[in-house]
């Protein structure tokens, strides 16, 4: 049953960031990008780490793509002429993307990550228990913790100055 | 659960080839960025599943705080674009030449 649902959502979500890659419309593509964000969800309910699915829909999902969504609309870029693409740039990008699934198919058929020591009936699901990232959030990473609020401090005093507009400097085009 | 850790690694990495594609090929700047967090999720995916097989948390944690630094990556990469667009009145990579020569 969870082999047949890890195909379901792995299927969903390659086709949803396929949407997002080929979408011309912007608003589309971050639809897309919600929906194979949710596929991911899912597969980290697969993984047994339900608070990361929660937390994924809720900020990536839920918070993010809402900012994508009202930047969008914001710019409102649905309007100018749709130029095609460079050839350059066309066959750079696909050769990077066939050479990037070279590396994934050599991983599959290859790779010897199967003989891991510890296959997933053994291990304990440790991320189920929400007590468990408490501990480690309090303990060990306690610094990071302290770091990262630190870090969304910056980012907001940071987004605040960008956003507003300075006199005497409309002369930097 | 009999999908190894194998089929999440390739997964991931299909996810990761293809935001990378899409970052390489894209000219809106919205669209590379959007391909620039499948990129992130597909990363993500890989540490929850390496942390999974392994019976361990330390990747777990690792995407918590992943998670928490791409919210506030977001935020200030948009931002940014909207400056951008309100002093060039365009998104396209194309027309973003203030650098060249």
């Amino acid at each position: 049953m969870a082999d047949f649902l890890f195909y379901i959502f792995a299927f969903f979500t390659v086709a949803c960031a396929v949407g997002v890659v080929a979408n011309r419309n912007a608003v589309n593509g971050a639809m897309c990008l919600m929906l194979c964000l949710m596929g991911v969800a899912g597969l980290f309910v697969l993984l047994d780490a339900y608070l990361l699915a929660a937390l994924l829909v809720l900020v990536y999902a839920g918070a993010v793509v809402a900012l994508f969504l009202f930047i969008v609309m914001l710019l409102d870029m649905q309007g100018g002429v749709k130029r095609p693409f460079k050839k350059v740039t066309a066959v750079a990008s696909l050769a990077s993307l066939g050479l990037m699934l070279v590396g994934v198919s050599m991983l599959g058929s290859r790779g010897h990550l199967a003989t891991l020591p510890s296959p997933a009936a053994a291990a304990a699901p440790v991320g189920a228990v929400l007590k468990n990232y408490a501990e480690l959030l309090f303990t060990t990473y306690l610094l990071p913790v302290q770091v990262i609020g630190f870090l969304l401090l910056i980012a907001m005093l940071g987004v605040i100055v960008l956003s507003k507009k300075f006199e005497g400097m409309e002369d930097i085009k | 659960m009999t999908a190894g850790l194998n089929d999440y690694l390739i997964l991931s990495g299909l996810l990761f080839a293809l935001g990378f594609f899409g970052v390489l090929l894209r000219k809106n700047t919205l669209a590379i960025f959007m391909c620039l967090e499948l990129m992130l999720v597909a990363s993500t995916l890989a540490l929850v599943a390496f942390s999974r097989f392994n019976g361990t948390l330390d990747g777990d944690v690792f995407v918590f705080f992943i998670l928490t630094v791409a919210a506030a990556e977001v935020a200030v990469g948009l931002a940014i674009i909207v400056a951008l667009f309100r002093r060039r009145q365009t998104v396209q990579v194309e027309e973003l030449n203030a650098l060249k020569n």
